[in-house]
């Protein structure tokens, strides 16, 4: 199936994201085994687990950073596969923000925004500027507009990546980490920006190690060890009582009880 | 001997004995004065004493020497006549011609080998430093085998081993290979066609020039109109045609001349067409084929600093391989790139110097016969530095005004 | 295609895939349409520069024999007993043969010390002592003169020697003047700091040949009448000041490379300039700059072949000194292969070894 064909009636009604028996191999390493995930539109997922779980693959993998080798992945009824039109498709579709920002440090800020608008949805640059400076606004950044990456703050940083993912008008936000290589009194300014959009009703999926984010926000947490899916589950229920060992374990030693 | 060291003790020694005395009041001065500030100028006042009485006891001794030697002084032999030969020149020039323009007549060699070597070790480099991150094992192992092969056996030996190759290995002038017909090899040179004067290919030279004006031009207004329609035009294809198709048409307009001067064996030499020294050839191929190692190097050091991040984050985007490729990857990868690059421009064009070892008439061979005939090495020899220097200082200048220009911001 | 390059971050194979010869063939020569044509065109290269040279290089070569032999195949075969027949000569140059055993010895020496200098283990003050008692021995042995070893003055020197004595001399008495520019040339003083610049620029806005020009034709010039120094001393003078102002700017890139909190440390425990430059600063910068001195020690090996376009016979221009002899002229390209290949086979081997002590200064960080 093409970018062009997929029937709206399907893409409105059904899951957003498909996700079906999923496996991925690095030489003989397996990285993710058997991955089923559906979510539903406007759905909140946090993904959480130890590290090396095949967290961050599995999201790389919804808009083809990383190749699979077997099962199938739908995305806003486009299947991805190897077709390069679709996996275009997909990528304006879904955003998203990584762990070390990735701003490209050789353009301002307004002009990082503006890269995608118009070399992709083939704004005039007056008209993409005008979005940009409203997304900057938004996060809050909007007076550093002409500054490059390098002159700010982690947290700005990571806020502006954010930034720059909404002028797309993406449907999805995958997030990898978010705040991981922010220091601490930037997390809370990155979480805020976060939480803003979770309220805006935007499919989320974050992986993330802020428990008290995932508690707040999420509508599901998704808990992975080695390459799997264990368990599932609101956040309430989640917390509140886990049910398998490899949860209980992980959660002991994350919230320290 | 009673001259000398009258000469010795009337001109240079009390100056001499002056900077030394200046020299040891400053020592002590640096040695117990405790004030820093104080202390550091006396240190300076020391070491520009030490200078002087060094700069003044060698000039002393050069001019007791030259006089001893009766070698004139002075840059007055640059307009006397020269009386030796040069194998190739750019500009007409013969024996009655005077030192000064033999000298102009060697720095154009000296620009010329220089400037072709830079176009073929740029087009060299950056295409071996490419192959060289391929996914593909046997590309990779060339690449690195070419490098480390050239970088590691001096230049010198290079331009020997291409000019001992060329004059060695290949037939003597009458049984000149000739691989394409027209073309011949031989150790006397390389003979080729060129089309003969006519007012259809002087068109065409024009025809290029206003091709490139065009294409330039014409990307300009492609880009302003994208800035205010937001449409992407095909600029790549249109500067290609414009370039191509307007030298074209001018020729065509010009009458389509096709006739060629094509060398032909005539008693001892070929006649017609044009040809290549084995010189040139020999320092133009080393020159090229040695710093193109070395900008492969700078050219995989670049592309690889640039992070995987910033590849994946134009993907997330939506951009395609090829505006990432423009706008992301290469101007991150340049700015890299182009200060060690503009290094090894440097070395080629001092490199370009070893010309004197196989006879190419090069500033430094042109500098080296006028020595010898003149034998004012001190003249001669400030020259050679001086054009290196400036030419040297010219480009460091430009590149590094080109580099802060394009120098990412950081905090 | 560009961006797949940023080499195999991503590769695809499936569980328990088979990693044989076919998988990997697949995997690192036609993993797609454009690889394919590149392994195409690299194997087309292959057959054609491999075997012409084969059939040059071995098929055809003569490797016995005399030099009617080498005549017969002149033009489709290497002659290799040129190199039989002129190693000594090329090896040692002029130097006479019956006491050709002393430049080797030296040699033995000289690479001996080198070669413990490289080991991080022997890095002891004893191996300075090493040194000073090896450049006597290898005085001693070059010159002779005492001992019952006859004299023998510079101008026989040649060879592999003489590019070795020439290239260690030159990065051994650079690195103090070196170090001198680089501290000048970051001095709060500007009038030296001026000088120190002045002088690194210059020269290395200039190409070595007319340094080794000047050394050659002007040195005679500078030295008051009847004062001579002979035509080796004065290229080795040309070569260490030439040397020093680019090992000055590798030193410099150590001291810049310096974490700030160093010097600040110095300063806020009272250290004096001196004090602080010698115990804190240089030692550091020093260490950090090995490997890039490594570097310009290769470039300097290399370099030291341009003294045979002012008349010393080096290893290079004692192998154009044995095509000199009309019989065996037609085979110098032989000789210059020789040579290459002395060199290729030093300057590789120290590469790698730069790569090596950089690899362990990354390994000591990370600790």
């Amino acid at each position: 199936m093409s970018a062009a064909e997929h029937t709206p009636a399907e893409a409105a009604s059904g899951p957003i994201i498909r996700i079906e028996h999923l496996g991925k191999w690095y030489g003989r390493f397996q990285a993710l085994k058997d991955v089923n995930l559906a979510i539903a539109r406007k759905e909140r997922i946090v993904i959480c687990g130890p590290s090396g779980s095949g967290k961050s693959t599995l999201i790389r993998c919804i808009n083809k950073l990383e190749d699979y080798q077997e099962g199938t992945i739908v995305v806003d009824g486009v299947t991805l596969d190897e077709n390069v039109k679709n996996i275009e498709h997909i990528r304006r579709e879904v955003g998203m923000v990584f762990q070390q920002f990735n701003l490209f440090p050789h353009l301002t800020i307004l002009q990082n925004l503006t890269l995608a608008p118009v070399w992709v949805r083939k704004m005039p640059r007056k008209e993409a500027e005008a979005l940009a400076m409203r997304y900057l606004e938004r996060v809050q950044i909007a007076e550093q507009a002409g500054k490059f990456p390098g002159q700010l703050s982690g947290g700005q940083q990571q806020r502006v990546a954010i930034a720059r993912s909404l002028c797309m008008n993406p449907k999805i936000m995958l997030f990898d980490e978010p705040t991981s290589a922010l220091d601490p009194e930037m997390i809370k300014e990155v979480l805020e920006v976060m939480a803003g959009l979770a309220r805006e009703g935007m499919t989320m999926l974050v992986v993330t190690h802020e428990m008290g984010f995932a508690r707040e926000i999420a509508d599901r947490i998704v808990f992975m060890d080695k390459g799997e899916i264990v368990e599932q589950a609101p956040p309430k229920e989640f917390f509140a009582n886990p049910k398998s060992e490899r949860t209980k374990l992980f959660l002991s030693q994350i919230l320290g009880r | 001997m009673l001259p000398l060291t009258t000469g010795y003790f009337a001109g240079y020694q009390p100056m001499q004995v002056l900077f030394g005395l200046f020299a040891a009041a400053a020592l002590t001065g640096a040695i117990l004065i405790k004030d820093r500030n104080l202390k550091g100028m006396l240190w300076e006042a020391l070491a520009v004493s030490l200078i002087l009485m060094l700069g003044t006891y060698l000039a002393h001794n050069t001019i007791v020497n030259l006089a001893n030697r009766k070698i004139a002084t002075g840059f007055d032999f640059l307009d006397r006549e020269a009386r030796f030969e040069i194998s190739e020149s750019l500009i007409p020039y013969s024996a009655a011609s005077t030192y000064g323009r033999a000298m102009l007549v060697g720095f154009l060699n000296t620009l010329k080998v220089s400037i072709l070597g830079i176009i073929l070790a740029t087009i060299l480099g950056v295409g071996i430093g490419i192959l060289s991150l391929t996914r593909n094992w046997l590309v990779r192992q060339l690449a690195g085998g070419y490098v480390h092969f050239l970088r590691n056996i001096p230049v010198l030996l290079h331009i020997f081993l291409w000019y001992t190759a060329i004059t060695n290995l290949l037939p003597p002038l009458r049984q000149a290979l000739s691989p394409v017909p027209g073309i011949y090899l031989s150790q006397r040179g390389f003979f080729y066609p060129v089309p003969e004067p006519a007012t259809g290919w002087t068109a065409a030279l024009y025809g290029l020039i206003a091709g490139v004006v065009l294409a330039v031009a014409a990307t300009r207004v492609a880009r302003l109109r994208q800035d205010r329609t937001g449409e992407i035009l095909p600029t790549g294809l249109v500067a290609i045609l414009l370039v191509i198709g307007v030298p074209l048409i001018a020729w065509l307009v010009g009458g389509a001349p096709t006739a060629f001067s094509v060398p032909a064996l005539k008693g001892f030499n070929f006649e017609g067409g044009t040809s290549i020294s084995p010189e040139f050839f020999a320092v133009f191929g080393a020159l090229s084929v040695y710093t193109s190692a070395y900008i492969a190097e700078n050219t995989r050091a670049g592309i690889l600093a640039v992070s995987r991040g910033q590849i994946e984050a134009g993907r997330t985007l939506g951009l395609s391989e090829g505006v990432i490729l423009r706008q992301i990857i290469l101007p991150q990868a340049l700015r890299v790139i182009l200060p060690p690059t503009t290094n090894q421009y440097l070395n080629l064009t001092k490199n370009s110097s070893l010309s004197v070892a196989v006879g190419y008439p090069d500033l430094v061979s042109i500098s080296n016969t006028t020595l010898n005939q003149t034998g004012q090495a001190v003249e001669c020899i400030s020259i050679i530095m001086l054009v290196y220097l400036a030419t040297s200082l010219a480009t460091s200048a430009l590149m590094n005004w080109y580099n802060r220009s394009i120098k990412v911001v950081e905090r | 295609m560009a961006i797949e390059m940023t080499g195999p971050a991503t590769m695809a194979a499936p569980a328990g895939a088979p990693r044989d010869v076919i998988g990997w063939l697949r995997e690192n020569l036609f993993s797609s349409p454009l690889n394919s044509v590149l392994t195409l065109i690299s194997f087309g290269l292959i057959v054609l520069v491999v075997p012409p040279l084969v059939r040059w290089g071995i098929l055809n070569a003569v490797w016995t024999g005399g030099l009617e032999r080498c005549k017969a195949v002149q033009g489709t075969g290497a002659c290799w007993i040129f190199i039989a027949e002129k190693y000594r000569l090329i090896l040692f140059g002029l130097y006479p043969f019956k006491e050709q055993w002393r430049p080797l010895l030296m040699t033995v020496v000289l690479i001996a010390l080198l070669a413990a200098s490289m080991n991080r283990a022997f890095w002891r003050p004893w191996l300075g002592l090493a040194w000073l008692l090896g450049y006597l021995a290898m005085g001693i042995l070059m010159w002779g003169g005492i001992f019952g070893l006859a004299f023998e003055d510079t101008d026989k020197w040649g060879g592999l020697p003489l590019t070795l004595i020439l290239s260690v001399n030159a990065i051994a008495f650079s690195f103090p003047l070196a170090i001198a520019l680089a501290l000048g040339r970051r001095s709060d003083l500007p009038v030296i700091r001026m000088i120190c610049t002045g002088f690194i620029e210059l020269v290395r806005g200039v190409p070595l040949i007319s340094v080794l020009f000047m050394a050659s034709l002007m040195i005679p010039l500078f030295l008051p009448a009847g004062v001579d120094i002979n035509k080796l001393l004065r290229a080795q003078a040309g070569i260490i000041l030439f040397t020093g102002a680019y090992v000055a700017e590798v030193i410099r890139g150590g001291l810049q490379a310096l974490p700030k909190g160093q010097i600040e440390a110095a300063d806020s425990l009272g250290l004096g300039y001196w004090q602080k430059t010698g115990f804190v600063v240089l030692p550091q910068a020093l260490s950090l700059v090995i490997p890039p001195m490594v570097n310009s020690f290769i470039a300097t090996f290399k370099d030291t072949s341009l003294v045979i376009i002012i008349g010393l016979f080096d290893l290079f221009g004692s192998a154009r000194l044995a095509a000199n002899d009309p019989a065996w002229r037609p085979f110098y390209v032989e000789g210059l292969l020789f040579v290459a290949l002395i060199y290729f086979v030093s300057c590789f081997s120290l590469a790698r070894y730069s790569r090596y002590v950089e690899r362990l200064a990354r390994q000591g960080d990370q600790r």
